[in-house]
């Protein structure tokens, strides 16, 4: 048995490191053992902000169920209610309309936008660097801006509903968007400037947390992560859903897997969605957004599941139907939860400094560990 | 000319008039050392909002602008808050050494500001050894941290203290390599003849390239010496918390900043000092009519200025760069500071041997 405070037997140095610290970025709780400034051992504890989601959603309707995942990895949203907008189609056999989909993606892939580049802020401030933080921003306002016209709110968006869309794109949509592109091409030159090519914060990466691609795939690490592993896992490819099978993009494969490649996949990754949305926004086709439903959803008796990638990776919805209106069982594969297991072997033998920076390139969001 | 000299010759006749000699020394030291106070708060203050604008402007937002005009009030405001809060020690700590700890910080800041000159023929101590003085007394810092992290009984404060350690020791090799290269071509310590040299210009020019290395080299080494980022372990916020001072509240916290401003300021001015021509004002060669206005700027102005600049540059060194880990740091100073000081030393020396130098 550990102590909690003190030392252990062998003289080690036990550090909590959370739940409130400013680089955990959230409750998370790690419970550090270290030999002097190296890190041992790094055990993580749960269950700070577990709102007990799954549960929560047995007795929820199938309309009802996808306002709680917008809670669970905040900064996707979106992506979260289109994974469960998936599987309730995909149960119920509807057909989405095109500009239902064109619309849906075009959210995907703003709010993956918004997610990277408030990680690129928040990786550079655990790093030291406060100023890059604000620059990102600057950024993600506009994005947060064009998401509060169309869907009425700016972090849980609660948008994508079974069929469709709740609205209609706003009409100043496409004019902000077009802003919005124009910056932010304008913009990301600026961030290599600032931070990718900085020689100080290439030392405090390269060649730091290493995770090999077998190990990668035996943790089960997903998204921009994995990919830094050479791991090819982007749902959007492998198992293409919504229109992504029509659109031309790249999956940002990197093979070094070390806190670089995991950033440099992020800012490819920024890149790509740019590109998509820039395909996509003066494509969308005329037509209804939401497809003509049921009142009353029972999906037919059986298990379905439906993936999607979020900004962190492989999101994963398993549901039990009894044939009834509200979900039998339902659990969510979060990617947070399976890049977070891969933290202690990467951090190994590694300074206190490095956790920092590795636990930054997982890009961890807290409630989506914990649901 | 009103000069400085003249004033402060005034004041003493007329004191030494008044009342006998020993009388003269008593009441002129307690008023330099209320000055000294006065102008340690006062600095404190101005870097503290100045820092808070400057780091404003460099991340997009308007700053503190609320309290007085332009918000210059707000660090006066945040000081008299953290007067009036409750100066807790924490259960486990040394409680002499947890109290003490600040206090050294700012003692040692303070002496510091005894050498230097603020403007022509104005010291607070012209004393003859006022570089060997200068690097003696910075020293002082790292008892402060590593007092105050040790007595915390906090193990981030701890790991902080240790850092700082590791990293003022090393580094003030590096500054006092630097210092010395404008020891070797000036022959003197005094901080009056420094400047004094630098009359017909200043050394960063006068020297060749060893002088803009070694101005290099000490810009890097008093950042790290200053705990400032990118070199800020000690404290480092998103590893460490707070790093040295997490266990610190109200006027005691307030006091390790405060103090850590005027490490700043004093790092600063004595780079303007020794590098800049101190109170100096900028010359070219025979243009008589440009150096003439350039006469016309009162020398306090030039010395702020430079100073100012220098502070300046530091800042932005901080809301640039990210942070270096703890062995990068070392391996800077003592892989490639350090030698190339040493290097650099030699050449300054043949330098001034030789008479190259202008």
């Amino acid at each position: 048995m550990i102590e909690e405070i003190g030392t252990t037997e062998q003289g080690d140095l036990l550090i909590n490191v959370g739940p409130q610290h400013p680089a955990t970025h959230g409750v998370l709780h790690l419970v550090i053992t270290m030999n002097g400034e190296t890190i041992k051992k790094i055990e993580p504890h749960l269950g700070y902000i577990h709102r007990s989601i799954e549960k929560m959603c047995e007795s929820l309707t199938y309309r009802q169920f996808i306002y709680t995942t917008s809670r669970m990895d905040y900064l996707s949203s979106h992506i979260n209610n289109h994974g469960c907008a998936l599987l309730v189609e995909k149960a119920m056999q509807i057909e989405v309309p095109p500009r239902a989909e064109a619309i849906r993606v075009l959210m995907d892939e703003l709010t993956r936008i918004a997610s990277h580049v408030l990680w690129w802020g928040a990786m550079a401030m655990d790093l030291g660097a406060m100023t890059p933080y604000f620059h990102a921003f600057r950024e993600r306002e506009l994005i947060n801006d064009i998401m509060e016209e169309t869907c009425g709110a700016r972090l849980t968006m609660n948008y994508q509903v079974p069929g469709g869309v709740m609205f209609d794109l706003h009409p100043n949509f496409r004019q902000k968007v077009h802003a919005f592109i124009k910056q932010f091409k304008q913009k990301l030159p600026e961030y290599d400037e600032l931070v990718t090519g900085n020689a100080i914060f290439k030392a405090r990466t390269q060649g730091l947390g290493y995770l090999s691609l077998e190990d990668a795939v035996s943790y089960g690490v997903t998204g921009p992560s994995g990919r830094a592993s050479g791991l090819s896992c982007d749902i959007r490819k492998i198992h293409p859903y919504s229109i992504y099978d029509k659109l031309t993009f790249e999956e940002a494969l990197h093979s070094d897997g070390d806190t670089y490649a995991r950033y440099l996949v992020r800012m490819v990754e920024m890149r790509e969605s740019l590109s998509l949305i820039e395909q996509l926004i003066d494509n969308i086709p005329e037509g209804d957004f939401l497809a003509k439903t049921k009142a009353v959803l029972k999906p037919p008796k059986g298990e379905f599941y439906t993936r999607v990638e979020t900004a962190r990776g492989e999101l994963g919805v398993y549901v039990v139907s009894e044939g009834a209106t509200t979900p039998y069982r339902i659990k969510f594969r979060s990617p947070g939860f399976s890049n977070l297991s891969a933290l202690d072997h990467m951090t190994r033998g590694q300074k206190i400094g490095d956790l920092v920076a590795i636990m930054g390139s997982l890009d961890l969001v807290i409630p989506d560990i914990d649901r | 000319m009103l000069s400085l000299r003249s004033i402060t010759d005034s004041f003493h006749t007329w004191l030494l008039g008044l009342v006998g000699d020993t009388w003269t020394l008593v009441i002129e030291m307690v008023l330099v050392g209320v000055a000294a106070i006065g102008l340690f708060a006062v600095l404190g203050l101005i870097l503290v909002i100045m820092e808070r604008k400057v780091s404003a402007w460099m991340q997009i937002r308007l700053g503190p602008n609320r309290v007085g005009p332009k918000g210059m009030l707000q660090s006066t405001a945040d000081t008299v808050k953290l007067l009036v809060k409750e100066g807790m020690t924490p259960d486990g700590a040394d409680k002499l050494m947890f109290n003490s700890a600040p206090f050294l910080a700012m003692i040692a800041a303070m002496l510091l500001l005894a050498p230097i000159a603020f403007a022509k023929d104005f010291h607070i101590w012209d004393i003859n050894i006022g570089v060997l003085y200068i690097t003696a007394i910075s020293s002082l810092n790292v008892i402060a941290v590593l007092m105050a992290g040790w007595s915390s009984n906090n193990k981030y404060s701890l790991l902080g203290a240790m850092r700082s350690g590791a990293q003022i020791v090393s580094y003030e090799l590096s500054a006092g390599l630097s210092i010395l290269t404008i020891v070797v071509l000036t022959g003197s310590l005094q901080m009056s003849e420094i400047v004094a040299s630098q009359a017909n210009g200043w050394w960063i020019f006068k020297g060749h390239l060893p002088a803009l290395i070694a101005f290099v080299i000490f810009m890097i080494a008093v950042t790290a010496e200053t705990n400032r980022a990118p070199f800020d372990l000690a404290e480092a916020e998103s590893e460490l918390t707070g790093g040295f001072h997490t266990e610190y509240s109200g006027m005691k916290f307030a006091l390790f900043f405060l103090a850590e401003y005027i490490n700043v300021f004093i790092v600063c001015a004595i780079g303007a000092t020794l590098f800049l021509g101190g109170w100096m004002p900028f010359h070219i060669g025979n243009w008589e009519g440009f150096n003439r206005i350039m006469d016309y700027i009162p020398s306090s102005v030039w010395f702020f200025g430079k100073t100012f600049f220098l502070i300046f540059v530091m800042m932005w060194f901080r809301w640039t760069f990210p942070r270096l880990r703890i062995d990068q740091l070392l391996n800077l100073e003592w892989k490639y500071l350090l030698p190339i000081g040493m290097v650099n030393i030699v050449l300054v020396t043949v330098i001034a041997i030789l008479k190259w130098h202008f």
